[in-house]
């Protein structure tokens, strides 16, 4: 009987994205939540370079990094693959999951530590990014053609996060004015069961987040 | 129909190596094209034209980008003498290593020769740190590959013919703090796939010079 285990969070981009795979593959697994600030001794343990989560747990074999993840649950499980068979479009797939990842993880930061004229210019790389992938997305129904890939996973940051973070901070994102194609995207990514079914409420993210920030920025409460 | 392959590539670029050397490892002909990066050409900025950054093979047309993902094409591509292992776990293993390789070895390298006083001594702790990480994980084996080179071999390599630059500009000895990373960068000179294809150490030391001069650096 194999024994999986994910350790990680309900609001982290990289754990849900993990989760996501385990579902559309169908694979049952333990998870165990984990909080930000106090990390339990197993997680340090199973990840002691990085001390992150998430961390996949496989009869007692840690695998750690998100994408490194994604990709030992897509050889290890054969059902549903996430990445195509074609070496230079399992290549293509790889490069646009690598550029979301580095070109997204900017905004958070920003949303909740920047002001002003710094964060417009903070921001344009994101929306640059972001127009990259409008681009490419159009005509597609997923990242991965007819159906949910791994950049598709690895995107649901710019799916529900991006939003969240947009609301809190006040970032101007215009999502469907801006990028409409990447907007089509998002409605066909959000409606698709294993997503739609393991994921917080958008109210739930957003209160969540409120909370860090007044912790980060030690802000009133004004509910 | 013969395949037809283009690296374009800088040759300092450890980077470009990891290319070049996975390509000597497994006996892939490929035409090699220096760029000059003050200057790009059509052909980079058709073939990466979300980044305009080398390396990026083409292989029959079709651009592949990214240094690590080149690498898992050509192992892909080309799968005798491969840089995986078949487990899929010691593959995940290796996966990481590489990514933290990436992450970590660059970014310290370049710290190293850009800046003087605390800040180098700062990236010369972390640069070293780091290494010790990669030895421990290299153990009592030969390569990270095991018996022969691996993902992780090809990945970290490249950065040897900087060490020489690194530990110019820092005045430190990597020898003396990481005597197992220089037994294994030892083992993998005596490799033709290697020794043939890196930069030569004191070339790249000129080359630091350059690149200083530009940055306005002393």
């Amino acid at each position: 009987m194999e024994e999986l285990k994910l350790f990680g969070s309900f609001i982290s981009p990289f754990s849900r994205r993990v989760e996501w795979a385990l579902k559309l593959k169908g694979i049952e697994y333990e998870f165990i939540g984990e909080d930000i600030i106090n990390k339990s001794p197993s997680l340090l343990k199973y990840n002691p370079v990085h001390k992150k989560y998430p961390v996949l747990l496989h009869n007692g074999k840690p695998i750690v990094v998100s994408l490194v993840i994604l990709e030992y649950i897509e050889e290890t499980w054969k059902e549903n693959p996430l990445l195509p068979d074609d070496p230079h479009e399992k290549a293509m797939a790889r490069f646009w999951a690598k550029f979301i990842d580095e070109k997204s993880l900017a905004l958070g930061r920003i949303a909740f530590f920047s002001q002003g004229e710094e964060r417009e210019k903070a921001l344009e790389p994101t929306w640059e990014a972001l127009k990259t992938l409008d681009e490419e997305i159009r005509g597609k129904k997923f990242f991965g053609g007819e159906n949910i890939g791994l950049v598709d996973l690895v995107a649901g940051v710019i799916a529900y996060w991006f939003p969240v973070f947009d609301e809190i901070a006040d970032l101007n994102l215009l999502f469907e004015q801006k990028f409409p194609s990447l907007y089509a995207w998002r409605e066909n990514f959000i409606n698709v069961p294993a997503i739609k079914e393991n994921i917080l409420p958008q109210d739930q993210m957003l209160a969540i987040y409120r909370e860090r920030q007044k912790k980060l920025l030690q802000i009133p409460t004004n509910e | 129909m013969a395949d037809e392959v283009i690296l374009l590539d800088f040759w300092p670029s450890p980077f470009g190596l990891r290319a070049r050397i996975a390509m000597a490892e497994k006996g892939v002909e490929y035409d090699y094209r220096d760029e000059n990066l003050r200057e790009k050409g059509p052909l980079l900025l058709k073939s990466n034209p979300v980044h305009k950054k080398i390396p990026v093979l083409i292989h029959n047309g079709k651009p592949v980008c990214e240094s690590l993902i080149i690498v898992q094409y050509i192992d892909e591509v080309w799968n005798d003498k491969p840089l995986f292992s078949k487990d899929p776990y010691e593959t995940a293993k290796a996966r990481f290593w590489a990514d933290f390789v990436d992450k970590k070895i660059y970014d310290c390298g370049t710290r190293i020769w850009k800046n003087k006083g605390e800040a180098q001594d700062q990236a010369k702790k972390e640069f070293i740190d780091c290494l010790k990480l990669l030895e421990g994980e290299l153990a009592e084996k030969s390569y990270f590959g095991g018996d022969t080179l691996g993902y992780v071999d090809v990945a970290l390599i490249p950065f040897a013919c900087w060490f020489y630059s690194y530990e110019t500009e820092g005045k430190f000895s990597i020898e003396e703090d990481c005597p197992k990373i220089m037994a294994w960068v030892k083992r993998c000179m005596e490799k033709e796939s290697v020794s043939k294809t890196l930069a030569e150490p004191q070339k790249v030391y000129e080359f630091v010079g350059v690149l200083k001069k530009m940055y306005g650096i002393e």
